[in-house]
């Protein structure tokens, strides 16, 4: 590409600098750490205890079992509705793809504190809906959250709209022909769908077990407040719990890298997946895709679709609204028993409701502002190929993606406890903790888009007469705005339900809505997590609902895999 | 400060030069003459604590306590804003080492569950002198630091309660080797020593008395793991367990006078016995504002306060106890033991949690 932006050289080293020290100072104080012994000499002692004492071991094969099951789940969810949704005459499809949508919004540990309120073995609201239907004792359960099957269900829950998403755009976009074809050459519909959809699909579902198996692997917030009252332990609870006191930094970030290792592999195997998917898509344009008449299983199909949303949305969320009204959250609220008094606590009385909700607000905003500014500056030096080198910045900016928050987290505090830049207490270190981990999925979103406006069209306004500035203003800008505005959503959004990083970074000063919510679980205070829970929902849901009609319903489904708490 | 110079006599300016080699000066405890002179609450300190504006007080107490007495401070002394900064009493002691390793000082006012964490303060030279008048008047000798670093700003008990409406009074255990019944298999719900000091401190004093075998019998009974002393009674108001194993008698009674289905036990064995002592810190950012809320917080009505509202249990004299509950005098309490706590504490959580895999 021929175009002269000769300050780009100094931008290119400047942001590559800058992103190599977001990067490089807390993942090397990391491996500094991991390789010290508690005296600070060279050791390999961290690692020893790690795979040799059963209090690491357990939680370290816990996790895998966990991070395994959540991802054969996931794909055994989505991949079917994924199909039902793309390409079935399926009622309610439209719906059903928003609500999985929305379902996404929901932060994972606020979905496991309303799966506590319903399936708390005795306390739980389904639990005593069965016992009064059925009649079973009062000492026996239906269901038990607190369990290894719970907690992996309750996972589950919040990472299978990540599958979903990337199965239904594949289906999306594949095209009818090859089905036409099978079917032309006699094959039944069921014939088709096996020996044609499934196998082009399979590149993609294989990606999206990946992505689940990383959100459960990397995920802090549901396994520690399912895992604990259950008496076990994943390898993010245990890094946490590395900070009670005396801290054992040492060890925290030893445990922390099989994580970091873990995810780099799984996410080169990913990458090698959706590699392949490219052959779906060859060629010129494709009619859409034929829909798949269900008959007389339409509505079977629907309600079992809603059924699945049940599970993220309709039940936790009536939980939550009902434990937002009532004095005690096991029970159900009537119009003579609702209480505004959970409300009354949380804005009037508890002192860190309002500076935590400023806390939040500034950093959605600010991470919102420079990560989507960042991202852009480098979407557009690499999409536009403007200096050389510029490979070397899109590795940078997707790199965070291999770091799990709770390791960011700990690399960050090792990194910014010392001199020179003692961060530690401020706003400065959240906002870099969150920058970083919400950059790659910031700067994907963008340098698709630019992708998306191809140079063609560029070259096309030229051809037509029109100068550079005007090409830009009429045709690049307005196609780059809604990306840029959605970005910039999407990371506030992100930024508002992070817990894994911020729980290691905050302080009484920077306490933010989620660590706030998280405080109070561990006193057991569940009205007042209720209402903080609905306000951050709805915070959130007001926010993508600009996104969408800002940028446009189709970033929507990038929301990425990476955002979860 | 008025306190008078006299040789070997540790000063605030001493303090404060101790505080910054803070961690490296741990062990050393200051020798003192005399107790720093009684303070009253003077117009003067008043005035200094209103330019100040506010106070940060790190306790450990039930949020809702904690929330009531920092509105009633206001409320009594318009113009200063108190913050509650309210987690665990383990998990604010880690706090605070952290903030002070940063140099963070943030925290004015700290209160904690686990007494031994004001030893290990005290020896660290992170506390500044401060005796209110109500403390040097009124309060036992057991109950202040002979140096005049901390007072019992409350008292409380970690006692067995049961859900009234799970379980019958009768069949409600009498005492913690009750609680080792079959029957009780998945009834149990119990706080984290290293989350809270309500139950470290209770922890110590069991683990002394009945031995680490009742924990490892218990660890069996599938127990729900909470973390903080408040929880449990809640877990029972919602009816999720049937009885709990530990767990903030205050919380218990607050439960029960709300209408709550729960009942607390006090063990045949004794109940654990938790002091949990207020300091200001050294480097507090708002020194008088510090000293304002603590001389406060120690006074008869401000005690009143933390036994009507939070069903405390208070170390001054003035103090009428609830009428329904029994008097703390006529209950067989375990003997407290803070610097032996102090020396176990790192022990306990790791046995602890090598028994109950968290």
């Amino acid at each position: 590409m021929k175009r002269t932006f000769d300050l780009s050289r100094p931008v290119l080293i400047a942001v590559a600098a800058l992103l190599a020290v977001m990067i490089v100072l807390p993942v090397g104080w990391l491996v500094v750490y991991a390789f010290s012994s508690k005296e600070g000499g060279a050791s390999l002692g961290n690692f020893a205890t790690l795979f040799t004492d059963p209090t690491f071991v357990d939680p370290l094969i816990t996790t895998l079992i966990i991070a395994v099951s959540v991802s054969l789940l996931c794909c055994a969810i989505a991949a079917p509705l994924g199909w039902l949704v793309a390409r079935t005459d399926m009622p309610l499809a439209r719906s059903v793809r928003t609500l999985v949508m929305a379902s996404l919004v929901t932060p994972p540990f606020v979905g496991a504190i309303a799966w506590e309120m319903l399936a708390a073995p005795n306390s739980g609201l389904l639990n005593q809906l069965w016992r009064s239907l059925t009649g079973m004792p009062a000492d026996e359960a239906l269901l038990d959250i607190y369990s290894l099957e719970g907690l992996i269900f309750v996972i589950a829950c919040y990472t299978f709209p990540y599958v979903f998403i990337l199965v239904a755009n594949a289906l999306d976009r594949m095209p009818g022909e090859l089905e036409d074809a099978s079917s032309m050459l006699g094959a039944k519909t069921w014939d088709t769908a096996r020996r044609i959809t499934v196998p082009l699909a399979l590149p993609t579902l294989l990606a999206g077990a990946l992505v689940a198996f990383l959100q459960a692997m990397n995920l802090f917030g549901s396994p520690a407040i399912l895992a604990i009252p259950a008496g076990f332990h994943t390898l993010t609870t245990r890094i946490w719990s590395l900070f009670q006191f005396p801290p054992k930094p040492e060890l925290a970030a030893a445990a922390s890298l099989p994580l970091l290792v873990l995810t780099v592999l799984l996410l080169r195997a990913q990458a090698m997946a959706l590699g392949r998917r490219g052959y779906a898509v060859l060629g010129g344009k494709y009619g859409e895709p034929r829909l798949i008449k269900l008959g007389a299983l339409k509505w079977p199909a629907a309600g079992l679709a809603l059924l699945v949303l049940a599970m993220p949305l309709f039940l936790p969320y009536a939980a939550l609204f009902n434990s937002a009204f009532s004095r005690v959250a096991s029970r159900v609220i009537s119009f003579e028993t609702a209480t505004l008094h959970n409300f009354r606590f949380t804005f009037f009385e508890l002192s860190s409701t309002m500076p935590a909700l400023k806390n939040t607000f500034l950093l959605a905003t600010s991470t919102a502002t420079v990560g989507a500014l960042l991202a852009l500056l480098i979407a557009y030096i690499v999409a536009r190929k403007a200096v050389a080198g510029h490979r070397v910045l899109g590795f940078l900016a997707t790199a965070p993606l291999a770091i799990p928050g709770i390791v960011l987290g700990v690399g960050l505090f090792l990194a910014y406890t010392r001199p020179p830049l003692t961060l530690y207490g401020t706003l400065w270190i959240l906002l870099i903790a969150f920058v970083t981990i919400e950059l790659p999925a910031a700067y994907q979103q963008l340098s698709s888009a630019f992708h998306a406006v191809h140079p063609e069209l560029e070259e096309a306004g030229r051809m037509l007469g029109a100068s550079r500035l005007r090409t830009l203003a009429d045709i690049t800008a307005p196609l780059l705005r809604s990306a840029v505005i959605a970005t910039w959503c999407f990371i506030f959004v992100a930024v508002i339900r992070e817990l894994s990083a911020a729980v290691i970074l905050f302080t009484s000063d920077t306490k933010v809505l989620s660590v706030l919510i998280f405080d109070l679980k561990e006193s057991g205070d569940v009205g007042a997590i209720a209402v903080l829970s609905l306000v951050m929902v709805a915070i959130t849901t007001v926010v993508v609902a600009a996104a969408n009609r800002l940028g446009g319903t189709r970033t929507a489904g990038r929301l990425h895999a990476r955002a979860a708490g | 400060m008025t306190t008078k110079l006299t040789p070997g006599k540790l000063t605030r300016r001493h303090v404060l030069a101790a505080s910054a080699t803070a961690t490296g000066a741990a062990f050393v405890t200051p020798v003192r003459a005399a107790p720093p002179e009684a303070q009253q609450i003077t117009p003067a300190l008043i005035e200094a604590a209103k330019k100040e504006g506010k106070v940060t007080w790190y306790t450990s107490v039930d949020l809702p306590v904690a929330e009531k007495v920092a509105k009633a401070f206001e409320a009594k002394y318009p113009g200063i804003t108190a913050r509650v900064e309210r987690s665990g009493a383990e998990r604010n002691f880690s706090r605070i080492g952290q903030e002070y390793a940063s140099k963070i000082y943030v925290c004015d006012v700290v209160n904690s569950s686990d007494a031994a964490h004001l030893i290990v303060w005290k020896r660290g030279g992170l506390l500044a002198p401060y005796v209110p008048q109500d403390v040097a008047q009124y309060f036992p000798p057991e109950h202040k630091d002979p140096d005049g670093m901390y007072a019992s700003w409350r008292i409380t008990l970690s006692p067995i309660a049961y859900n009234t409406r799970l379980v019958k009074p009768e069949d409600a255990p009498k005492g913690f080797a009750d609680l080792l019944d079959p029957k009780w298999m998945g009834k149990i719900v119990k706080a984290h020593p290293g989350y809270s000091g309500t139950i470290m401190t209770a922890t110590q004093q069991l683990s002394r008395d009945l031995g680490w075998g009742y924990f490892e019998k218990l660890a069996k009974q599938k127990v729900m793991q909470v973390q903080s002393a408040a929880d449990p009674p809640k877990k029972l108001a919602l009816g999720e367990r049937a009885v709990m194993a530990d767990g903030g008698e205050y919380v218990v009674s607050e439960l029960r006078t709300r209408g709550e289905p729960i009942e607390e036990v006090y063990a045949i064995e004794g109940t654990p016995l938790v002091t949990g002592p207020s300091a200001i810190m050294a480097r507090a950012a708002n020194p008088n504002a510090a000293r304002l809320f603590t001389a406060w917080s120690m006074t008869a009505e401000a005690q009143q306060m933390n036994v009507d509202v939070g069903a405390l249990r208070s170390a001054h004299p003035l103090v009428k106890e609830r009428p329904d509950r029994r008097k703390l005098a006529d209950v067989k309490t375990l003997r407290e033991d803070a610097a032996a706590v102090a020396d176990q504490a790192d022990d306990i959580k790791a046995r602890y949690t090598k028994l109950f895999k968290v």
